[in-house]
């Protein structure tokens, strides 16, 4: 067994024959593969149509709000695209997105492993994604839902006549796809790391897909049994949440947030990773307090199972129990103020290049911070009773989960796209498409923390005529955010074609990914590789670099 | 032009938007100082340090560690002061004041209807006395709303299984809005009204301008119409306990607790009897269940009149209006038995 060291890491001849993308063609050698490569592909195709699907909704409610009165879509089309536009984004798009596409292609890489541990359970998840994503595709053509991505009860059990049945079990069947990936890559991280690979020697991006996998796997299933016994409720019309019928509401909402709280962490978790992982590519340094930041993700998992009435805060719970709730919650603050932190000072002192991915994270670490303090202001009780359900809320969580979790995906899809497809993205095109999506974004979503402020309430399809300028920034900051997201459409797709070969590391960045060709061969490493160096060993690297050309 | 449809800041229109407002503001300033600086610290780091050839590899430097212990230390210390000065605001917005003014109000998809406990009553519009706390009990018809006062800078959900009470003091006479905040289907977007808020004396006009009888008296008949008094006469002789002084009282159940008789118990006793069964009724209690029968609107005047024939010993009615006020209303349900069919 020969040993891949830091030495060799740039030299690498990129394998010109057998990559995972040639070894087979047709149509069936990708819907039936095993290759984790392949399955992220295949999620990459389906979340991104999803994203577009979700978009329109998104982009309609926009030109809506441009004026007070509710004059382009009816209530309930109105409705029905708000509920849809947030159904498709979480489970369908910011859930899958960066573990089953980055997560799945990258994880094995960095572990130096072959493939997942379970290959056909990956395939499996995949399927039951499409099934799900069936079911809301059937939803939408047969004339939508409107209950809210929510699905509050009783509105959802008793009052809502669309298709609340085929969403509910679309939602369910899509979870189980996450538990299996979860539980894929919890085994995957514990028994296939390469020889040489100890937990302190991992990526900060595995270790922060590690603890979304735990959550994955443990509260979905709190998810599952929630929309079954909304199913029930409204099927059979057994009384659990409908006070009509003997049940309680606010049970609901319980079991709802349990899961949906740490839904958020789902996204954000792995964004954070991924931000680790560019940041120290880009900068060409080991992250500031590895082991902080490492432990931080493991802390957010944990308390974020802890914090989920902070969304009922005038729901009805007790004066104490909110109380609990909020101080919790502040306290769920920290670990992503210690990531923040130590991520702004690894840039001391460092090589910080200008290339996109950076300026995606960079945009991230802003934006995300601009997200967790406005999240602040939410568990402050007082202020929280004024601010919840208004649209200083739809702009916390989109500073979030757009301006984190989606910043983040496009950071990793542009960090790895050439391990992905042996091709560079054009950088001029994506540097402008990252800058054209940070300013829409803020565009977009800055004036709504001041809407929310005013009073304006969410999900409000016509509103008062004093809220106009602020929506009409919004609306025009989205028309910006859209031409940022369909550029990389283009030239992404473009660059399979046209882009430049890449070669197995053309940023020069530490990691066991790449020290393989671009694409991977199907096995991953023509050798299995030994790993004597720490994570983000750049000075390591250097050194070994600069005797290699000595010799 | 453009600027006087752009405000920033709602109005500040009652005791608690101050309060509201300056945990806000405090929160603007420290956060948007740190984010602020994070910001400054990137762009400064990404421009100093940028990739040079001289430059191609960082620098072997790690920040002390002791940085990273300040970082955990002190954002914890701000966010436990902040999470106190905050639970201090929230307590005040949920502990109502005793000498509040009391209103009822029952959403249902997709408006808003309030009572007056003279009797009057409005939809989509709620006329209130400036510098006055005002208690509002509510509770809705349907699926889950939020009443919410943005001007006065509080909401709270409205539950279809129980009552709910929230209070405000407006200090500023105008028209401000109400909006539902919590999603209840289609015209959820058109469950908005105005809240009135006038001079005292304005009020009593607009008070003295026409009502069918005060809620407890509306009440009052209503217990005749579903037969209640049949059964809850003004003497131990009926099959029911006597409902006088109930309301504020503390019940014995059958199971031996003792539970105090608040709105939610008499809604309860109300819609599902055999939940809570008074000692010596049972189990089972031979009152029927009314749930399905009797309204938000109707439950709601069964409740001011049960609430009459409680508090007449204790408390002053609300509203001291000139007429049809509820002392007499109370008084004299108290004074004359109920005649029995
Ligand atoms: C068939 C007789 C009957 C009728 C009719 C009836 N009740 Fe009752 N009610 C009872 C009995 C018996 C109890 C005590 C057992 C219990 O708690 O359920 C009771 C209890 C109550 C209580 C709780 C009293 C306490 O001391 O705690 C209230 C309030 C009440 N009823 C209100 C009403 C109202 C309002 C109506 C009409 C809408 C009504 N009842 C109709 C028999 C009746
Ligand atoms: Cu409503």
């Amino acid at each position: 067994m020969t040993t891949t060291t830091l030495h060799d890491v740039r030299f690498i001849e990129p394998a010109k024959t057998r990559n995972y993308l040639n070894e087979d063609y047709g149509f069936f050698s990708w819907v039936l593969t095993r290759d984790h490569k392949r399955i992220a592909i295949l999620y990459l195709i389906s979340v991104t149509i999803m994203f577009m699907v979700g978009g329109f909704f998104a982009m309609m409610m926009r030109l809506e709000l441009l004026t007070p009165e509710g004059d382009l879509l009816t209530s309930d089309t109105y409705n029905k695209f708000f509920t849809l536009h947030g159904i498709v984004m979480i489970f369908f798009f910011l859930i899958p997105s960066i573990p089953a596409v980055l997560g799945n292609f990258i994880l094995p890489l960095q572990l130096g492993a072959k493939d997942l541990a379970f290959p056909r359970i990956n395939l499996l998840s995949w399927y039951l994604y499409i099934i799900g994503a069936s079911f809301g595709t059937y939803v939408i053509i047969s004339g939508g839902v409107d209950t809210g991505w929510t699905f509050y009860t009783p509105f959802s059990t008793q009052y809502s006549n669309t298709h609340v049945f085929a969403t509910t079990l679309g939602a369910f069947i899509v979870g189980f796809s996450s538990i299996l990936t979860g539980l894929n890559f919890i085994v995957t991280t514990h028994r296939m790391r390469a020889p040489g690979l100890t937990w302190f020697r991992l990526p900060l991006n595995v270790w922060a897909l590690y603890a979304t996998s735990i959550v994955m796997l443990l509260a979905t299933p709190v998810l599952g049994i929630t929309l079954i016994m909304l199913m029930i409720e409204r099927v059979l019309h057994v009384g659990i949440f409908d006070p009509a019928l003997g049940g309680d509401p606010l049970l609901y909402q319980h079991m709802f947030w349990f899961y949906s709280h740490p839904a958020v962490y789902i996204m954000i978790l792995p964004a954070m990773g991924v931000a680790s992982d560019v940041i120290a590519a880009f900068t060409r340094k080991r992250i500031f307090g590895y082991k902080f930041v490492a432990f931080s993700s493991l802390a957010i998992a944990f308390l974020g199972f802890l914090v989920w009435a902070h969304h009922m805060f005038v729901a009805g719970i007790s004066v104490y129990s909110a109380m609990i709730f909020a101080f919790l919650s502040f306290f769920v603050a920290v670990p992503s103020a210690i990531k923040v932190f130590n991520w702004t000072a690894t840039m001391y002192r460092a090589s910080v290049s200008w290339q996109t991915p950076m300026l995606y994270a960079m945009g991230f670490i802003g934006l995300f911070t601009i997200g967790g303090v406005t999240g602040l202001f939410l568990a402050s009780l007082g202020l929280d009773v004024h601010v919840t359900d208004t649209y200083f809320v739809v702009a916390h969580f989109h500073y979030v989960m757009v301006g984190g979790a989606v910043m983040a995906y496009m950071a990793g899809l542009h960090y790895w796209w050439p391990k992905i497809t042996g091709r560079m993205y054009p950088e001029w095109w994506a540097r402008l498409a990252a800058l054209l999506i940070f300013v829409g974004f803020n565009l977009t979503f800055f004036p709504q923390f001041i809407l929310g402020y005013l009073g304006m309430p969410r999900r409000y399809h016509a509103y008062a005529p004093e809220f106009q300028v602020l929506n009409v920034l919004s609306t025009a900051g989205a028309s910006v955010l859209a031409v940022g997201y369909a550029l990389p459409l283009v030239y992404l797709l473009l660059s399979l074609k046209l882009g430049r070969p890449a070669g197995p590391n053309p940023w020069g960045a530490v990691g066991l990914e790449w020290t393989t060709s671009s694409p991977p061969p199907k096995e991953n490493f023509h050798e299995t590789p030994v790993v004597t160096w720490e994570a983000y060993d750049y000075r390591g690297m250097m050194k070994a670099m600069g005797e290699t050309q000595n010799v | 032009m453009l600027i006087a449809d752009f405000p920033l800041f709602p109005d500040q229109a009652s005791t608690m938007a101050s309060k509201v407002d300056n945990l806000y503001l405090f929160l603007i300033a420290l956060c948007g100082t740190v984010s602020v600086g994070v910001f400054l610290t990137i762009f400064y780091f990404a421009i100093k340090y940028r990739r040079r050839p001289d430059n191609e590899i960082a620098e072997d430097y790690e920040p002390p560690k002791i940085l990273e212990v300040t970082w955990i230390v002190i954002p914890s210390i701000l966010f436990l002061g902040i999470f106190v000065w905050a639970s201090w605001v929230y307590f005040q917005l949920a502990r109502v004041p005793d000498n509040s003014l009391q209103i009822y109000a029952t959403a249902k998809q997709w408006m808003w209807k309030f009572q007056h406990p003279t009797g009057q009553r409005e939809i989509n519009e709620l006329h209130v006395p400036v510098n006055r706390p005002i208690k509002i009990t509510m509770a809705s018809e349907d699926v889950i709303h939020s009443l919410y006062f943005p001007a006065f800078r509080t909401k709270m959900d409205v539950l279809p299984n129980r009552y709910r009470t929230m209070w405000f003091q407006a200090t500023k006479t105008g028209r401000y809005h109400i909006f539902c905040a919590e999603y209840c289907g289609t015209l959820h977007s058109g469950m908005v009204g105005w809240v009135d808020v006038m001079e005292p004396t304005a009020y009593q006009t607009w008070l003295a301008g026409g009502s069918e009888g005060s809620l407890a008296s509306q009440g009052e008949k209503l217990f005749q119409k579903y037969a209640c008094n049949t059964c809850h006469t003004n003497d131990a002789s009926g099959r029911g306990p006597v409902l006088i002084g109930v309301y504020g009282s503390s019940v014995m159940l059958s199971d031996n607790t003792i539970v105090p008789a608040d709105d939610n118990y008499i809604r309860e006793s109300i819609l599902n009897p055999q939940a809570k069964i008074v000692k010596g009724f049972g189990p089972p209690s031979v009152m029927p269940t009314f749930q399905g029968q009797v309204s938000e609107d109707d439950l709601l005047k069964l409740l001011a009149f049960v609430k009459s024939l409680g508090s007449t010993r204790t408390a002053a009615p609300a509203v001291a209006s000139p007429q049809s006020s509820t002392t007499t209303a109370a008084a004299q349900t108290t004074k004359e038995p109920k005649k029995k069919p």
